[in-house]
Formats: structure tokens, C-alpha cells, sequence
């Protein structure tokens, strides 16, 4: 297959176009010099709010700890008056424990990471069985992982094969497919995995950045590279599709560069979290830290928000 | 052949790192004579934001460290201190000082800064204690760091009042975020390079310059700030203990109106460190 891949690349670069590494780079250096101000401040932070998928991911997670996360899911600041987050994002053994704590009745989702997350080196009949059962414990939405091994070795068909059939066994469920921008190596790379996806996506389904589990995550690069496909995907067919970012995004002036990257690429149809979304665990909490602070005018110490309690 | 004259271009020393104030103004500063010697960063309430939020990334580190190493670390402060003499006098005389007041001045903080480093790992053992209760327990107090402290330098004695204020506190395993005299700052720059080559942790000093009214505000109203010490004038004294009572923050301040002796021996002593501690108090079973 390896022979074939210069030739299939080429072939898909061709129709897809390539991207300006260097115009990308200069392009978000700028988002990052927006003054946003009071109450457009206000206003993002909030939206950045609703767009979290607050996510918990890791070994040590247990179904308490699941429940906590959905508690502050659904009243995310006593204080405040902020929306509820978008949705939460667990591994496929807590979804029972999300759903109980969210309940049937509720505008909070329930996302999880399926397909062998983080590697997806898994056998394709485990993945599908692994979203079968995410599904039919209660999860909105999918979060799955490309196969980067078949993407590299050129092996466009199987890599797109395989997205459909997760698609197929997610049923109503919103699927969103983490290209791992961070294994993809360039950005002629992201593009063209983006467009391969976008093709067999549903409108309204997703697509992310990363698993929030390598070194390299979410940059406003990237976030952009792939913006700028769904951009001329649309343009060209017509079909929306909507975007994650995942990893890497703590801050809430990183979100509203982010936001700022949406606003002026895709425009005002996407600023909603069901076609933009954060993939953060940590975020939330400087998002609620900064409008505390628009709210009383003084700066606040981070241990407020649920941070992990050390005496700093 | 001339040279092109080679200017030093002042910054503040934040985060380990020297840097210009994220607002670009800066305040030009005259020498003694009424030239223009140099522009100084004028910082602002989001730069004090960034240095605590630099304080409080060294300060578990810090923290942690043995109290011994806390004393050798500050020692090696006052070494740096001697071993730049020329350099600081200069900044003094810079202000109007005389080539001997400098010089006392200058004796006078590294005296301070060993003074502190020698209580480094005694002060515990003092403030400490181990308390007799009517009940089958081991009943001890120790002391711990407070956290992030605000300090607020005079205009007087420039160097020697800010390290009278900053080495009690950073002793006991404390950060600080300090705002340097208005009208003389040059000290409080030429020092942070000092504290650069000290084997302070970066982010355990940090030195603003600027202008008071500007940052008072915020120094009072920072949830962050555990703390706050310094020399104000009593409406600056009215606003930083109005919002540190609303942010539940101590509260040591001086009073412009009322000189302080920086020089004499009550400057300095064991319960300038006791104020930026917290107390912990345990109850430990010990049996029948």
C-alpha cells in the first residue's frame, strides 16, 4: 500500500488544495490581539462556557467522581449565573454513572470516548461493540479515534470504511472523530484527514483536534487548519459540520482566542455549542475565575474554583 | 574611534524573568541633578495579576524547601549583595544619596538579609511549641507559610526597607509580590539581577515598579494575596485594609506619617517573620 501513498496524497491534495503553513501561523498570531472588553468579555466567557465538554479521563476515575463532575456540570458557579456546560466526557465504563447522575431530563449530554481511546488499536469489531454498548448505556455523543496507522500508510479507504461503520453503530448518537492532529505530523496532513472524514459525517457531527492524551493538542494552528476545511467544505457542499478542540485549552483568554478564531472564519452559525465545543477539564474553572472577577472587580485565587487544594 | 553610548534598558524582575510591563508605558526617572536617566516600567494591575500568579507557581516549591536551604539560599542573596556593592551604590547615589549613605545603606541590607537567613531554620523552634493539654495527647503547634504577600516599599532607604520588608517574609517559606518605591525604583532593578544570580527560585520575588495609585487597589482587593505589608499613607492605608477585609487578608502596614528607623535594631527581629505565618495546632493521640 506504502507504494500507492505518495500518489493517493497527491491525487487528494489536488482536490482539497494545500495550506500555507507560514499564512496560517501569521493568521492566528492576530486572533491573539482582539480587545475583548466588559461585557463582550462577559458575554464569550459565558458562551465559552456552554461550549465546554467537561471531561474527565483518566485511570483513577471512579463512578463518585464521575457524579461530581455531572453535579458541577449541571450548576457550574453557585454565584453566577452562567449556563450549564455543553456536555460531559467520559471513558465508556462510566457513561451508566453520568447518566444516572445527569438524569433522563437533561440538556447536559453525555459524551464518551469510544474505539480503543486514546490509540484506537483495537481491533475494528471490539471499537464498534465498545460504541454499541456506550450507546445503549446512554451516551449522546462519540467521541472516536481515527486510524492514523491506515491514514499514514495512505490507506485513505480503510480509514474512511472504518468512520462509517462507527457512524452506523452510533445511531442517533452525534459522532465526533479525533484526527490526533499531534500524530498527523503537518498541516497538508490535518486537511487533508479532515476532508476524509467530513465525507462521510453526518451534518451536525464533529470534528476534533485531539485525544488530550500526546504532548502536542489543540493549538489555534491547528484549531484554524481545520476551521478553514469545514469552511470550504461547506462552501462546496453545503453540509455543516461542527468542530472540537480538546487539549491544552485552560485559560480563558486561550478560549476566547479560540472563539475569536470561530467568529472570523466560520462566523456567527457556529458560535453555539452544537457546532463548536472545548474539550477541557481544567477550563471551566478559569472561565467561572474570570467572570467572578468581571463580576466583583477583584482578581481571584484560583483555590476557589475547585483547583487542587494547596495552600498557594 | 567613539562608541555609540550603550544604555541599560530597566525591567522588572517577575517570574524569574526580566521583563517590560504588559501595558508598554513606561515613567522616565530623573538622576539626583534633574537629567533624564532611564525609563522605568510602569506596571500595572494585569502585571502584579501575572506576578502572582508567578508567586504562586514557585511558592509550594519554595515552600517545601528545608528551612536550612531557605537560609543558605537568602545568605546567598547577601553574598550577591556584597559581591555588587559598586553597582548598587550607584543606583543609590542615583537618587540622592551620598557615596557613604549608599554605603551604609547597602552594609545595612546585607547585614538584614544574613540576619534572616540565620533565623531561616531557628524562627520554628521559637514560634513553635509544644502545649500541655489535660487529656492523653501530644499537643504541638508549628508554624506554616501564609502564601502570596503583597508588599508596598517606601520611598526612603529604597533598598534597605524593601529587604527589611521582603527577608522576614520569604524566610518562613512565603512569596512575594512587591511593589517598589515610585520615586526611586533604580534600587529595586538593579536588585532583582541580584536576586536572578541568587539561587532564589524564579517567582519567589517578584519586584514591580510603578506608580502606587495605580496598583494600591488591586493589591487590596486580590483574593490571591494572603497578605500584605508595607509603608502607606492613611488614605492608601484606609483602601488596602478595606479590601483586605473583604478578601480576609492580614494586614501589616506602617504609616507614612510616622517615620520608620530602618537602620535601628527593632527593624529587624523574630516577630517580623511571625507575622506571615500561619499557626497549626495538633492533636496527636498518644495512648494511655
Amino acid at each position: 500500500m506504502s507504494a500507492g501513498f505518495p500518489n493517493a496524497f497527491r491525487r487528494l491534495c489536488d482536490e482539497i488544495g494545500p495550506v500555507d503553513a507560514v499564512g496560517i501561523e501569521e493568521r492566528v498570531a492576530k486572533y491573539a490581539t482582539r480587545s475583548i472588553k466588559k461585557a463582550s468579555k462577559i458575554t464569550g466567557l459565558n458562551l465559552a462556557v456552554s461550549m465546554v465538554d467537561l471531561t474527565t479521563l483518566e485511570g483513577k476515575d471512579t463512578p463518585d467522581k464521575v457524579a461530581s463532575l455531572c453535579r458541577k456540570a449541571l450548576h457550574p458557579h453557585e454565584g453566577l449565573n452562567v449556563p450549564q456546560v455543553a456536555a460531559v466526557c467520559v471513558y465508556p465504563s462510566m457513561v451508566k454513572h453520568a447518566r444516572r447522575a445527569l438524569g433522563e431530563d437533561t440538556a447536559v449530554r453525555i459524551a464518551s470516548v469510544a474505539t480503543a481511546f486514546p490509540s484506537g488499536q483495537a481491533p475494528l469489531r471490539t471499537r464498534l461493540a465498545e460504541v454499541k454498548s456506550a450507546v445503549a448505556d446512554g451516551a449522546d455523543e462519540i467521541d472516536m479515534v481515527i486510524n492514523r496507522g491506515a491514514f499514514l500508510a495512505g490507506e485513505y479507504q480503510r480509514m474512511q470504511d472504518e468512520i462509517v461503520a462507527v457512524r452506523d453503530a452510533c445511531g442517533t448518537a452525534t459522532l465526533k472523530v479525533i484526527l490526533e492532529v499531534s500524530e498527523l505530523e503537518t498541516y497538508d496532513n490535518i486537511r487533508a484527514a479532515s476532508f476524509l472524514a467530513m465525507r462521510v459525517l453526518r451534518p451536525g457531527d464533529f470534528i476534533k483536534t485531539s485525544t488530550g492524551k500526546t504532548s502536542l493538542n489543540a493549538t489555534l494552528g491547528n484549531n484554524q487548519v481545520m476551521l478553514e476545511a469545514i469552511r470550504d467544505f461547506y462552501l462546496a457542499t453545503g453540509t455543516p459540520i461542527a468542530m472540537k478542540p480538546a487539549g491544552g485549552i485552560r485559560t480563558a483568554k486561550q478560549a476566547l482566542h479560540f472563539l475569536v478564531a470561530v467568529k472570523e472564519t466560520l462566523g456567527d452559525g457556529w458560535l453555539n455549542n452544537t457546532r463548536y465545543r472545548f474539550g477541557a477539564s481544567s477550563l471551566l474553572n478559569d472561565l467561572l475565575r474570570q467572570l467572578e472577577k468581571e463580576k466583583t472587580g477583584a482578581y481571584q485565587a484560583p483555590y476557589y474554583f475547585s483547583e487542587a487544594a494547596e495552600s498557594y | 574611534m567613539s562608541r555609540l553610548p550603550i544604555t541599560k534598558t530597566p525591567k522588572v524582575y517577575v517570574g524569574g524573568a526580566f521583563i517590560r510591563s504588559e501595558s508598554a508605558r513606561t515613567f522616565p526617572l530623573q538622576d539626583a541633578a534633574g537629567n533624564f536617566f532611564a525609563n522605568i516600567p510602569q506596571c500595572t494591575r494585569k502585571d502584579l495579576r501575572n506576578a502572582v500568579e508567578a508567586a504562586a507557581k514557585a511558592g509550594p516549591g519554595w515552600a517545601k524547601r528545608t528551612p536550612y536551604n531557605r537560609g543558605q539560599i537568602i545568605y546567598r542573596l547577601g553574598e550577591m549583595l556584597e559581591a555588587r556593592q559598586a553597582d548598587m551604590a550607584d543606583a543609590l547615589t542615583l537618587g540622592g544619596a551620598t557615596k557613604a549613605a549608599a554605603r551604609k545603606e547597602i552594609n545595612a541590607t546585607i547585614d538584614r538579609l544574613i540576619y534572616y537567613a540565620g533565623w531561616a531554620d531557628k524562627y520554628g523552634q521559637l514560634l513553635g511549641s509544644v502545649n500541655p493539654v489535660a487529656a492523653p495527647y501530644f499537643n504541638f503547634t508549628v508554624t506554616e507559610p501564609m502564601g502570596i504577600v503583597g508588599v508596598i516599599a517606601p520611598d526612603e532607604a529604597p533598598l534597605l526597607a524593601l529587604i527589611s520588608l521582603v527577608a522576614p517574609i520569604i524566610t518562613s517559606g512565603n512569596t512575594v509580590v512587591a511593589l517598589a518605591s515610585s520615586a526611586q525604583p533604580y534600587p529595586a532593578i538593579v536588585l532583582g539581577e541580584m536576586l536572578a544570580t541568587s539561587d532564589l527560585p524564579g517567582g519567589v520575588v517578584n519586584l514591580l515598579t510603578g506608580f502606587r495609585k495605580e496598583m494600591v487597589p488591586t493589591f487590596a482587593t486580590h483574593t490571591h494575596l494572603r497578605a500584605l505589608a508595607g509603608v502607606a499613607g492613611a488614605e492608601d492605608c484606609k483602601a488596602l485594609e478595606l479590601g483586605a477585609a473583604e478578601s480576609v487578608k492580614r494586614v501589616k502596614l506602617y504609616r507614612t506619617e510616622v517615620p520608620v528607623d530602618w537602620y535601628a535594631e527593632k527593624a529587624q527581629s523574630l516577630y517580623a517573620i511571625r507575622d506571615f505565618v500561619e499557626f497549626k495546632t495538633t492533636w496527636h493521640p498518644i495512648g494511655a
